[in-house]
């Protein structure tokens, strides 16, 4: 039977390589032409601890990281044990001769002597990782000189000893698989390559979709996991006339990026949990002085310090509530890699044209997954300008007019005749601080109002499935994945359900989500989160019958889960319903 | 300097101090220290955080920002970084300042943007009505410590020094012409430039007064070497008087120029196609 995709997971001690040569072995394959999706875990801690990479590799797009295992690659005794329970029947074990007891492996399994080959003959014990990456690449059939050339620019700087040294480990790699591996045909999948495709992680494409939405400015604070955003930006705000400045702490990233918004340029910070909570009270602020900001929350488990590495969907309500006060604010959550870049210039679009926070919701599983996916059309992105007051001649300047859409236009420092005092007082249109009981609604009236308004610019919500369909199923962030490839396992089943993927989770209503789900009656919730809480907002939008779905140990939902909660509600909602009523 | 007419820093809004306040004496200061500059407006922004002091945006006919409390510094810089031809103005009290704000100074300092931070310094609460400041005296008495404050007072100008501010002057608002030349000094320098004024509050405040600080005054000792940190630090620490002028100066590379350094330095992109192009 043809083989079009596989799932590999790589177990092995914190600091023994297993993420660089799953890093490098995802490059190398979507270079050749592979679909790749991965999934990664690290300890919290820097060294010692356990380190997972799951690759999945496709010759079609990909939604998720697989259910369970085709192949396990176990660096040492615990890759296999703490792994071997996801192997499928049928999956094969892959191990380390020398740190695995391979006597006690039930499954079929094909040992690698990666230590002895590392030790003895490359005469470098830390090369273990990349011999594993050359027996990998050569089980999937990947060409040789594309793992070359990855190895070559991974040690350019270490120098040429070092570089050779390596190429020679894949190459024995290579090699060993190539004379010892039994049906290397079976696990052929024919691609092609494609310059179509690039290869970015979650963070990797929030910050590059900041770059092409024109932001140059970026403040952050070191933070799991969005620490590499700042990263990326770091190198590559400066070789575009940018700056990346790491504050001291959230509260001043916030404040810079606010006090650079102001002066007229786009500006971003990105944190976590414990940061967002941090930023609030200055999110308020820029709600109420209308300042242009856009926050991404790279979500952990929490609460608190919480689990760091470990993914969860539960800022959501800090996201759309998170202030004293009313403040309004817009909420995003990209669903997944892609959309990570186009979220990002939508968030800014959306902060710019309403002079609003806007809130991007990732999470953790995102931030790091990397992902082929079709390369962005610069021709097609558009990026929305703030709308500027050029001056007026005499006519005396009000920073914040009353206007129909709620937005006014907006004066930068510089700009003669646009001279005003941004405040986080209640102001007059004039921005005069006030506290006239009809003034302060018709200010929180005009602050709400351009939610309304923006409602016209929301991305729309993605529909896959029977659209007739009474059963829907409703996912937020990057629970898409395993959503999506559980509705099309239902649906080839025979199950009539439809999927509903909206980006804006706030605001909710006024013809954004409440009309398309108008023909739902029972609508499933699948969430990383103990209460819910997109579940709880649905209800501003949804009066059906709402099943919650959750889970929240740390790790994304699989597509299984999600599969057997549909042919559980499809099956409740076919009974016919018993009256509750007794007979007189 | 381009050649214009007056300039008329005064803003229609009348200032809500109370009569006596030590914050006018600033203001006139600050208005006489922008026309001696000659700064167009629409090129000046004043950043405040909360308190009585705060409020000074409203009465400057500039651009300002009126921001929360305790985060003037990084608001400012934030400003001064997306456009560094602004001339950017702190301004806020000690509590704003030294309380809350306090975390952001030794940040604000080791960058040195060119800005200038001017606290007025009434050593009490006075917009929240009478509690004690980070600058009051030990065993002070006021509604939030009615027995006496347990803390010792923290040392604006002993702050700053150590923290590596590249200028630092203390001033008095009773003495406004002073103040003005202080002011038009601190704009001048090239980086960070800190002002502690002294701006007595008569409405809260019965000990830190115009008439205490006017008999305990004297200027800093014309001897005083004000390119050597630990002599002005020395200086901080004297307690038979309090001494206004210039603590202490030096030359660095403000935030701006170290910014255009890294940038200069690193090879251009040549643009979002290439960017994209290292995903591949």
């Amino acid at each position: 039977m043809a083989r079009h995709d596989i799932v590999i997971r790589i177990g092995g001690e914190s600091g023994e390589g297993v993420i660089s040569t799953g890093e490098l072995l995802t490059l190398a394959a979507a270079r050749a032409g592979f679909y790749v999706y991965t999934f990664r875990t690290y300890p919290a801690e820097i060294k010692g601890g356990h380190a997972i990479y799951q690759l999945r590799l496709s010759d079609h797009n990909l939604y998720s990281h697989g259910d369970d295992l085709d192949l396990l690659l176990a660096f040492n005794q615990e890759g296999y044990d703490k792994h071997y329970l996801e192997l499928r029947e049928g999956g094969m074990v892959l191990y380390d001769t020398e740190s695995v007891k391979a006597s006690a492996i039930p499954f079929a399994k094909v040992g690698l002597p990666l230590t002895e080959i590392a030790k003895n003959q490359i005469k470098m014990p830390l090369a273990k990782n990349m011999v594993a990456l050359g027996a990998l690449g050569r089980l999937f059939w990947i060409p040789k000189d594309y793992l070359e050339k990855l190895v070559r620019e991974k040690f350019a700087k270490k120098g040429q000893s070092v570089i050779d040294k390596n190429v020679d480990a894949v190459k024995a790699g290579c090699d060993y698989v190539e004379k010892n591996f039994p049906g290397l045909e079976s696990l052929r999948i024919p691609v092609k390559p494609s310059d179509e495709r690039i290869v970015i992680s979650g963070n990797e494409a929030v910050g590059l979709g900041a770059v092409v939405a024109g932001c140059r400015h970026y403040f952050g604070y070191p933070i799991t996991p969005a620490s590499d955003i700042m990263e990326y930006l770091a190198g590559v705000l400066p070789q575009l006339g940018g700056v990346v400045i790491q504050a001291e702490d959230e509260i001043a990233s916030v404040a810079m990026a606010i006090g650079a918004s102001f002066a007229g340029h786009r500006a971003m910070s990105a944190t976590a949990g414990p940061g967002l909570s941090l930023m609030t009270e200055l999110l308020g602020l820029a709600g109420m002085a209308e300042i242009p900001l856009v926050i991404a929350d790279i979500q952990r488990a929490g609460p608190s310090t919480g689990m760091p590495t470990k993914t969860e969907q539960s800022d959501l309500n800090l996201a759309v509530y998170g202030n004293h006060g009313e403040a309004p604010r817009i909420v995003i959550a990209p669903y997944n890699v892609e959309d990570c870049f186009y979220s990002t210039v939508t968030a800014f679009n959306l902060a710019e044209k309403y002079q609003i926070p806007v809130l991007l919701l990732s999470d953790q599983s995102l931030s790091n997954r990397t992902e082929s996916i079709p390369k962005p059309d610069l021709s097609k992105v558009r990026v929305v300008e703030r709308v500027k007051w050029a001056g007026n001649g005499g006519e005396r300047y009000k920073r914040y007019q009353l206007t129909e859409s709620g937005v006014s236009p907006m004066a930068h420092p510089g700009t003669a005749d646009g001279i005003h005092v941004a405040c986080g007082l209640e102001h007059t249109e004039s921005g005069r601080p006030n506290y006239d009981p009809a003034n302060h609604m018709n200010m929180v009236d005009k602050r709400f109002r351009k939610l309304r308004a923006a409602l016209a610019d929301f991305p729309p919500v993605e529909i896959y499935g029977d659209r007739a369909s009474e059963l829907g199923i409703i996912s937020w962030g990057s629970t898409l994945g395993a959503v999506r490839e559980a509705t099309e396992r239902a649906l080839e089943k025979g199950i009539k359900i439809c999927s509903f993927y909206p980006r804006v989770l706030y605001p909710l209503g006024d013809g954004y989500l409440d009309r398309t789900l108008e023909n739902v009656k029972t609508l499933i919730v699948p969430e990383v989160n103990s209460q819910g809480q997109f579940a709880t907002l649905l209800r501003r939008v949804y009066s059906g019958a709402i099943v919650r779905q959750n889970i929240y140990g740390g790790l994304p939902f699989r597509p299984q889960t999600i599969l057997e909660k549909i042919e559980e509600v499809a099956e409740t909602c076919q009974k016919p319903q018993l009256s509750t009523t007794r007979a007189r | 300097m381009p050649e214009t007419a007056v300039i008329d820093y005064k803003s229609e809004v009348k200032p809500t101090w109370c009569p006596g306040c030590g914050d006018f004496g600033v203001l006139r200061a600050v208005y006489e220290a922008f026309e001696a500059k000659g700064y167009e407006t629409k090129d000046l922004v004043l950043v405040s955080g909360i308190g009585c002091s705060s409020r000074i945006p409203y009465f400057v006919n500039s651009y300002g920002f009126h921001g929360v409390h305790g985060r003037v510094l990084p608001l400012a810089t934030g400003i001064k970084l997306a456009n560094p031809r602004l001339h950017v103005v702190g301004m806020g009290g000690d509590g704003d300042g030294f309380s809350i704000g306090a975390g952001h100074m030794p940040h604000a300092i080791r960058r040195n943007p060119d800005i200038t931070y001017i606290i007025m310094d009434n050593n009490i609460y006075g917009l929240t009505k009478g509690q004690t400041s980070p600058t009051s005296a030990f065993q002070f008495v006021t509604k939030s410590t009615p027995y006496g404050n347990i803390e010792d007072p923290i040392n604006p100008m002993a702050f700053a020094i150590v923290y590596g501010a590249t200028f630092v002057a203390k001033g008095f608002s009773g003495k406004a012409r002073e103040l003005t030349e202080l002011f038009i000094k601190a704009i001048d320098h090239k980086g960070f430039s800190f002002v502690d004024v002294l701006s007595p509050c008569p409405t809260f405040n019965k000990v830190d007064t115009f008439k205490y600080y006017a008999e305990h005054l004297s200027p800093v000792p014309a001897d005083h070497a004000v390119k050597d940190r630990v002599k002005a630090l020395e200086l901080a620490y004297r307690t038979d008087r309090h001494y206004v002028g210039v603590y202490y100066e030096e030359d660095k590379l403000t935030m701006e120029e170290r910014v255009k350094a890294v940038q200069q330095k690193v090879p251009a992109s040549t643009g979002l196609e290439e960017l994209m192009a290292r995903f591949v």
